[in-house]
């Protein structure tokens, strides 16, 4: 009678599936750290134009953003079909400006206010008029820094 | 002799974890964000008088005109936006010193020495009709070219490309390419 007699009646042992949820929460931490989440639920549409020349915005927490589009297919009834601004969660015209970037700086540090930026998310068959009036109300808040928000043009 | 614990079934915390991840997956946006980086002018004083602005001289001005069909009027022309960069970047740099284009100013710049630096100025102007994406894609072959520029001077003087130099030399060269893009103060619709 040998010691080492493989019993082969024995099943094949199944497979530990104890390390499949540390994968999975590595997977989810990884995914936690590396994205911000939605903050405002868009109420126009917008379809970024493309460029080339991009710099990327550094720190989000001192970004104000401009949304400017179409209402989107739910508020056309009420808002109509042609682009319209949109700040924080709801829709604004024209003259709110000035006191959205007034709330927005009372909301940061007094010594980070110099380096916010503003983003002005654009759809891109908007036409200019309303851009260029945005952008004289923030010259008259002195919210100069801006950046035209915009997708990467992949070159053929 | 104490009992062994039987093992709990681990398989459907992977699932819980997935749901988890799924969740994050769904509310969470990737994209970092990222566009065209611009100045505004600070806004005019109340009381300027518009008549004594200092004048610019016509050869040193870079006019682009853009209608509400999207066209573009570079210098009187009409011209189509992908030769717009090269357009520009010809007037910025001004390589052969011709009559027509800007003229320069010696100006001692670090690294560098004594240079010539071009006096020009682009001068943006668009229609109130004018589609966004068009005027975005203007500003970008507009300070495209001023990027081509620096970036061909860098790995002429440094040999390296432009975002790697040190912050001086970085400085020095952008005091030789500024990025000198004006746009017009937009007409008031009740004066035309």
């Amino acid at each position: 009678m040998s010691k080492f007699r493989k019993d082969d009646k024995k099943e094949t042992p199944p497979i530990s599936t104890a390390a499949l949820p540390d994968i999975v929460f590595m997977l989810l931490f990884f995914i936690m750290v590396s994205t911000t989440m939605r903050e405002v639920t868009m109420k126009v549409k917008i379809q970024l134009p493309q460029a080339t020349e991009l710099n990327k915005l550094e720190r989000k927490s001192l970004v104000s953003y401009i949304y400017i589009g179409p209402p989107q297919q739910q508020y056309q009834a009420v808002f109509g079909s042609e682009p319209r601004i949109q700040l924080n969660d709801a829709f604004a015209s024209v003259g709110d400006i000035q006191d959205f970037i007034v709330a927005e700086r009372e909301a940061r540090d007094e010594n980070e206010v110099p380096l916010m930026v503003t983003s002005l998310k654009v759809d891109q068959y908007t036409k200019m008029g309303i851009v260029s009036d945005v952008k004289q109300e923030l010259r008259r808040v002195n919210a100069l820094h801006i950046n035209y928000s915009a997708r990467k043009r992949v070159e053929k | 002799m104490p009992r062994k614990l039987p093992e709990y079934n681990a398989a459907s915390l992977a699932d819980i974890a997935f749901m988890l991840l799924l969740f994050f997956l769904v509310t969470t946006t990737m994209d970092t964000d990222s566009g065209l980086e611009r100045r505004l002018p600070p806004p005019p004083p109340p009381d300027q008088d518009l008549s004594q602005q200092p004048q610019i001289k016509e050869r040193n001005v870079f006019s682009v005109l853009v209608n509400k069909n999207d066209q573009l009027l570079v210098q009187g022309q009409p011209m189509r936006i992908r030769d717009l960069r090269q357009k520009a970047e010809e007037f910025m740099a001004n390589p052969s010193n011709d009559p027509k284009l800007p003229e320069k100013e010696v100006k001692d710049i670090p690294f560098f020495g004594p240079t010539e630096i071009t006096k020009g100025v682009i001068s943006l102007r668009n229609d109130v009709g004018t589609t966004y994406g068009t005027y975005i894609s203007v500003q970008n072959e507009l300070v495209g070219a001023i990027n081509d520029l620096r970036e061909q001077l860098a790995q002429q003087h440094f040999g390296k490309a432009f975002k790697d130099l040190e912050e001086p030399q970085q400085k020095s060269i952008r005091e030789i390419y500024p990025s000198r893009i004006s746009e017009a103060e937009p007409k008031k619709v009740g004066k035309k």
